[in-house]
């Protein structure tokens, strides 16, 4: 039987990741979090604060389990700008990845400063987590902006 | 401790797309190579190793077709890291030290050009808290390139010396991609590709393959007139997150020369396989490798990676341009490096001395 052109069998195939993930007694409660617009961290045995928080610590491999909220404005210590964002990147228009520390956390993490112009960055510089209209607990659910001097 | 040796090394041409050939067919030109300078066939060995990268290739398991440029029949005993293929060199030196094979085969090649690599790297970061953003690697380069500034670590003239000079070596390297002689003060007056980088800060994204033979004691000196022994080889890992890690300098590669026995006699050449200037100048300090003119250590001959940088061998490369200045008697001890992950995350290190 020789089936109409019509009737040929198709489907749609998309090259992706569909596998669900556990994300672990830490990572889930920070990204909920998340979704609350609330940054929460780790404390380490040392005092130290962690941010984002890990179920084990990097350096000892020691469980960690002191999850404490922290500020969602902190400080610029490192940046690389990027005048010209691919597809996949967070912003359409030009922008820099930072490392930020949090007020109350020890430890930078890597996330994205909307600032209008190179110009406006520096090393030191106050930023504050914009949080996006509708948050689904996710690293993209917010970026940074300049905060002003007072 | 068995006495294991690099006896040959032959690499294709670095250059920024192989727009005709796939990766066996980059590899097959390379293996006769190999064979007609050793007189083994990679068949023969009794072990082959290989390090590629199926992200590169964007198909899983498309480091098997690679196997096609050695021939599997009869059925060989083979193995492949998802590494640059000093890691598979390491392996294959582990399965000598343990008895199970005399002579072994490693490769490596990559073909970056199809893909957007800079994106591709951002693959290997954490997938919760960081791949979600996309950072691209030339960005994360500029965030320990600028934390680096900023400490006083090193100065953007530095980063313009290392450019210059790596470069300037690679005119003597046919297979080197980038090769000019161009001043400091030029390379400072370029615009910046990604402030601070600028784009003489960067390694070129190459294609290519390279590929070494090693063999243990007297079977080195049967294929070899002058074998580069392997004195000491060490790979160390640091944490994957940047903001965990003293980003200006590379403790791993410090800790890997230390355990490889570094400093425990002169080094007559270094090659580097760092793929940022401020990278390079870090590898060298915690090698204990000094910048100034009047140091033994003639760094990078070859060019190192800011010249050609064939992800997955560019590191095995560098082992092979070390042993093959060896081979030739230009020098009696060196130290190779190749590192992985992003911002110089894990190294290692490989000291080769003559006899």
């Amino acid at each position: 039987m020789c089936p109409e052109p019509e009737a040929a069998l198709t489907a749609p195939h998309s090259l992706e990741y569909t596998y669900k993930r556990s994300l672990g007694p830490i990572l889930s409660q920070f990204f909920t979090a998340l979704r609350d617009r609330r940054m929460l961290a780790v404390r380490r045995s040392d005092g130290s604060v962690l941010m984002p928080p890990k179920e084990y610590d990097p350096d000892t491999g020691a469980s960690l389990d002191g999850m404490i909220e922290i500020s969602s404005e902190g400080v610029v210590r490192s940046w690389s700008w990027v005048s010209k964002p691919r597809r996949q990147q967070p912003l359409d228009h030009a922008f820099a990845y930072a490392l930020i520390q949090l007020d109350g956390a020890d430890t930078t993490f890597l996330h994205v400063v909307d600032a209008v112009e190179e110009g406006s960055m520096s090393t030191g510089m106050r930023v504050a987590a914009r949080w996006k209209a509708e948050t689904t607990g996710s690293m993209t659910d917010f970026v940074f902006v300049p905060v002003s001097s007072k | 401790m068995r006495d294991v040796a690099v006896v040959g090394f032959e690499q294709s041409p670095c250059v920024r797309r192989e727009q005709n050939r796939n990766e066996v067919e980059v590899l097959v030109p390379v293996l006769r190579a190999l064979r007609e300078q050793t007189g083994v066939a990679g068949a023969d060995c009794d072990f082959i190793c290989s390090g590629s990268s199926d992200y590169l290739a964007g198909q899983s398991f498309a480091f098997v077709s690679g196997l096609d440029a050695v021939g599997a029949w009869p059925p060989v005993s083979e193995s492949h890291v998802e590494m640059d293929g000093a890691w598979a060199l390491y392996e294959a030196w582990v399965k000598i030290q343990m008895g199970q094979a005399e002579t072994a085969l490693v490769y490596g090649f990559g073909k970056p050009s199809m893909g957007d690599l800079p994106m591709t790297m951002a693959l290997q970061l954490d997938p919760y808290c960081v791949m979600p953003l996309w950072p691209d690697a030339i960005s994360m380069a500029g965030l320990q390139a600028r934390h680096c500034l900023d400490a006083g670590v090193l100065t953007e003239r530095e980063m313009a010396a290392a450019a210059a000079r790596d470069r300037r070596h690679a005119m003597q390297n046919s297979n080197a991609q980038l090769r000019w002689d161009r001043s400091v003060d030029e390379i400072l007056a370029e615009p910046y590709l990604a402030n601070p980088l600028r784009k003489s800060d960067c390694a070129p994204i190459s294609d290519g393959a390279s590929a070494i033979l090693l063999a243990a004691g007297d079977r080195a000196r049967e294929i070899c007139e002058r074998p580069a022994w392997i004195r000491g080889i060490e790979h160390i890992c640091e944490p994957i997150d940047l903001g965990v890690r003293d980003l200006g300098r590379s403790r791993s590669t410090q800790i890997a020369a230390e355990k490889a026995g570094v400093g425990s006699g002169k080094i007559d050449v270094a090659e580097l396989s760092a793929p940022f200037t401020h990278q390079e100048i870090l590898v060298e300090r915690a090698l204990g490798l000094s910048l100034d003119s009047s140091s033994q250590t003639v760094v990078n001959p070859s060019g190192g990676a800011l010249a050609g940088n064939p992800l997955m061998a560019v590191g095995l490369s560098r082992i092979g341009e070390c042993a093959s200045r060896i081979f030739s008697g230009e020098a009696d001890r060196g130290v190779a490096h190749a590192t992985s992950g992003p911002c110089l995350q894990q190294n290692l290190i490989c000291v080769l001395e003559g006899e």
